[in-house]
């Protein structure tokens, strides 16, 4: 597959998901610029994390108005893949692509640690390929604490697409676990047709077992086909 | 002229930051200050622009950029800048 992973100004994350996903998941894999607009040698975008535009304003509020967003909006809107880590997450709720918001951490404070997902639906295009229900990677933000009205997370449990919750090593979804205050502990969604997701933590970082884990892995496997 | 846009977290939606101004405040002996809730101030300065046709490109900054209409609220006054 071919995978364009998008860098705007601030972002940070980019060289790990190029790395992983050239070396490690062994894929065709290219930048893209924030002011690029064809995508169409692409089977599926990444929007790596970072803190695009400094974060100024929102998280995410100024990149979405970038020249490759709008056709990374379109480019869903066709039906490929898009996925976004962190940032990316951020980015994909501020266009819209993604119901809710992600806003300031419950502690106020910067979380950088290790923590466990529970891979709440593996029938999905993120998630097919893995293989435990509990998958461990580091999460690096402060603004991670989602959100989104009463309906909008109905639905998404409804609709099976909350796709990770953060949990205890056994798996355990507790108040405890949740490192940001998320609603439900979630940390990653879906959108309804089942091609654009985001979620917090950090997967690309957790793809060789030199990085004290290589669950993060099972995702972007699950993403090729 | 000039716009004054406040931009606000809804409510329900936890504010940390009001949170933790509030225990600040409350270190430094202030009482009676029920809660704290932090927003944001953002000033827009126009020209050439008549009042009703800055008031509505204020209007539309808010809608598309400046507030998150999932966790935000925005207002705005338009004032006339002081001559300096």
């Amino acid at each position: 597959m071919r995978f364009g992973v998008v860098v705007f100004p601030g972002s940070n994350c980019e060289h790990d998901c190029y790395y992983m996903l050239k070396y490690v998941v062994h894929q065709q894999v290219r930048f893209v610029w924030h002011k690029e607009r064809d995508l169409a040698e692409f089977d599926a975008i990444i929007l790596p994390g970072g803190f695009s535009y400094g974060d100024y304003l929102r998280t995410g509020a100024i990149a979405r108005f970038s020249p490759v967003m709008e056709e990374v909006v379109k480019f869903a809107q066709r039906g490929s893949l898009v996925m976004g880590i962190c940032n990316g997450f951020q980015i994909l709720c501020e266009a819209g692509l993604l119901p809710g918001a992600l806003v300031r951490n419950a502690g106020v404070r910067f979380v950088a640690k290790s923590i466990y997902l529970k891979v709440e639906n593996t029938q999905t295009r993120f998630t097919q390929k893995c293989a435990d229900r509990v998958l461990q990677m580091p999460l690096a933000h402060g603004d991670g604490n989602y959100y989104a009205d009463a309906a909008t997370l109905q639905q998404l449990h409804d609709q099976r697409r909350v796709l990770f919750r953060y949990c205890t090593v056994a798996g355990e979804v507790t108040p405890e676990a949740n490192p940001n205050g998320a609603l439900d502990n979630i940390a990653g969604i879906m959108n309804e047709t089942g091609n654009v997701m985001g979620l917090m933590p950090h997967p690309e970082r957790a793809c060789e077992s030199l990085l004290a884990s290589a669950d993060g892995l099972q995702i972007f496997q699950s993403l090729v086909v | 002229m000039k716009a004054k846009v406040y931009i606000t977290l809804k409510n329900g939606i936890l504010d940390p930051q009001g949170k933790t101004i509030q225990h600040g405040l409350e270190m430094l002996g202030f009482t009676g200050i029920r809660e704290v809730r932090a927003g944001k101030f953002i000033e827009l300065f126009f020209d050439g622009l008549s009042h009703e046709q800055a008031r509505q490109a204020a209007e539309n900054a808010c809608q598309k950029l400046l507030a998150n209409p999932v966790i935000e609220n925005y207002e705005f006054i338009m004032v006339e800048e002081e001559k300096g």
